[in-house]
């Protein structure tokens, strides 16, 4: 079980990159699907089949894999946008900054005071790039479906990491950051939708100006 | 030593048409066509030979350097890289530096001939090439690295040495698989197959690399056209002993199993050939950085 981990947490990355490589949106929400998915099967391979283990790989696949995406999926359709057209960084920089990030948490992750355990390991350093290419995600995209798919990959590395100690922490603490997750994405389907019967676009950046 | 030459060198000179032949039948089968005979492109290269040389005579000595220059460097470059798990004839510290390089020497001169015959077209189609591969040559030797940093040398023999089918059920098999479809890209790039050029194109305006060769007729196309299936079968080698990296120890039993991963890959360039269109122009770059920052990845991978 444990050899399969690598490989899992190396598609998660190449998932990072593709989803701040592309302009597709759709293509983009489905392999962030994907990546839920594929974390859903990291504490069943790190932990073996306990019951903690297995209620957090069954939230993380009903919530990360099927409901949100779903979601989004659903939002995209009724707001008619099939691409993220003029990101705020172009698409080739930005992956340039996810690969430069990705090896610098690599980097960081060596120099950290980890428990011994977890020092060799992929988890801490995936969790951290994972986390940067969410948040390189919300910085440099305009429209709000990318940034929830940011915000979604953030959860994604957090995600990571609480794995790593999900042995120390509470099922309780997991479904909270989800159902904040779930309601963030509600409320953020709700104002995709009235931006856009606003402005007839979804870019964020016309919420900056106020007006009477 | 002098045996092992000669059969490096039939190896390559007598298998490297046929390669084509295979992508060629492979996307005949999948358009539901029986295609040409296998043996076509030996035939086409026959019919080549027999043609004379008709020159322009606005161009020089450069134009028929181009094909000459193509044509010998696949032959140096190949006797530099292992075939399967028969070794290199020649290896030296270092040889990895002049193997990207030596493709590189040809291509100035492709690229040279094509601007000596003064037409925009083929201009155009130099000034393509040339970025192309300009942003492949740091996936290749990236990827290069890679091979270095998990073996001890520096020379190719060493480099795809015995070390690899140990290496690949290591921790280091995750950048392995990734270096392998940053070659394999590479290796779409540089012998201008679909996604980022199409070899059978008939419209000057999209051509790439076919540009470049229009004027030539006769034998110095054949030269191209083999200098083509060479450099396409030694770049193929370095891919096949990465994926393969198996060796029996019996020379003819090594050698029909390099062949059967030859062939392998013909039909797998033959299958992506078939199920994809061609990028359009401005993607290309973007996907050739992408995989340059793939192999960059693998390499931090191995480094850590």
């Amino acid at each position: 079980m444990m050899e399969l981990i690598n490989p899992l947490l190396l598609a998660v990355i190449l998932i990072n990159f593709y989803t701040l490589g592309s302009a597709r949106l759709v293509a983009c929400i489905r392999v962030v699907a994907i990546q839920g998915a594929l974390l859903a099967l990291l504490p069943l391979l790190s932990h073996g089949m306990t019951f903690h283990a297995m209620l957090l790989a069954a939230e993380a696949f009903c919530f990360k894999g099927v409901v949100i995406p779903w979601l989004l999926l659903r939002a995209i359709r009724r707001v008619r946008i099939r691409r993220e057209m003029e990101p705020i960084v172009g698409f080739v920089p930005t992956l340039i900054l996810g690969v430069l990030t990705t090896v610098g948490a690599f980097l960081f992750a060596d120099l950290l005071p980890l428990a011994p355990e977890h020092h060799d390991g992929m988890f801490v350093p995936t969790a951290l790039a994972t986390m940067f290419s969410g948040f390189l995600l919300l910085i440099t995209r305009r429209k709000a479906i990318t940034q929830i798919l940011g915000y979604l990959m953030l959860e994604n590395g957090i995600f990571i990491f609480a794995v790593l100690l999900s042995a120390a922490m509470p099922v309780m603490v997991e479904a909270g950051i989800l159902l904040d997750l779930l309601v963030g994405v509600f409320v953020m389907g709700i104002v995709v939708n009235q931006i856009s019967r606003e402005f007839s676009t979804i870019n964020t950046e016309r919420l900056t100006a106020l007006k009477e | 030593m002098i045996i092992r030459l000669i059969l490096h060198l039939a190896l390559l000179l007598l298998f490297a048409p046929m390669l084509n032949g295979i992508i060629i039948k492979t996307k005949a089968l999948f358009g539901g066509r029986i295609g040409a005979p296998l043996l076509q492109s030996y035939y086409d290269l026959a019919r080549l030979w027999r043609k004379g040389f008709v020159f322009s005579r606005t161009t020089t000595w450069v134009f028929l350097a181009g094909p000459v220059v193509g044509l010998t460097v696949p032959l140096l470059a190949s006797l530099l890289i292992p075939f399967g798990a028969l070794p290199a004839p020649i290896s030296f510290e270092g040889d990895l530096i002049l193997f990207v390089y030596l493709f590189a020497l040809s291509r100035f001169f492709t690229v040279a001939s094509a601007l000596d015959t003064g037409s925009s077209f083929e201009g155009m189609g130099a000034a393509r090439e040339v970025t192309f591969s300009c942003l492949a040559e740091p996936t290749l030797l990236f990827v290069l690295l890679v091979l270095a940093r998990l073996s001890d040398g520096l020379s190719l023999d060493t480099l795809l040495g015995s070390h690899l089918l140990t290496a690949w059920h290591s921790d280091a098999g995750a950048s392995l698989g990734l270096i392998l479809v940053c070659l394999f890209l590479v290796l779409l790039v540089e012998n201008s197959r679909i996604p980022f050029d199409d070899p059978n194109t008939h419209l000057e305006l999209t051509m790439i690399h076919e540009v470049m060769v229009l004027d030539h007729s006769g034998p110095a196309l054949g030269m191209i056209l083999y200098g083509a299936a060479l450099k396409m079968m030694v770049m193929g080698a370095l891919l096949v002993r990465l994926a393969f990296p198996w060796q029996t120890g019996w020379w003819l039993s090594d050698a029909l199993m390099f062949l059967a991963g030859l062939a392998g890959l013909a039909v797998l360039i033959g299958v992506v050939e078939s199920i994809m269109a061609r990028l359009r122009l401005p993607r290309v770059p973007q996907v050739l950085v992408g995989t340059m920052l793939l192999s960059i990845f693998a390499l931090v991978l191995v480094l850590r």
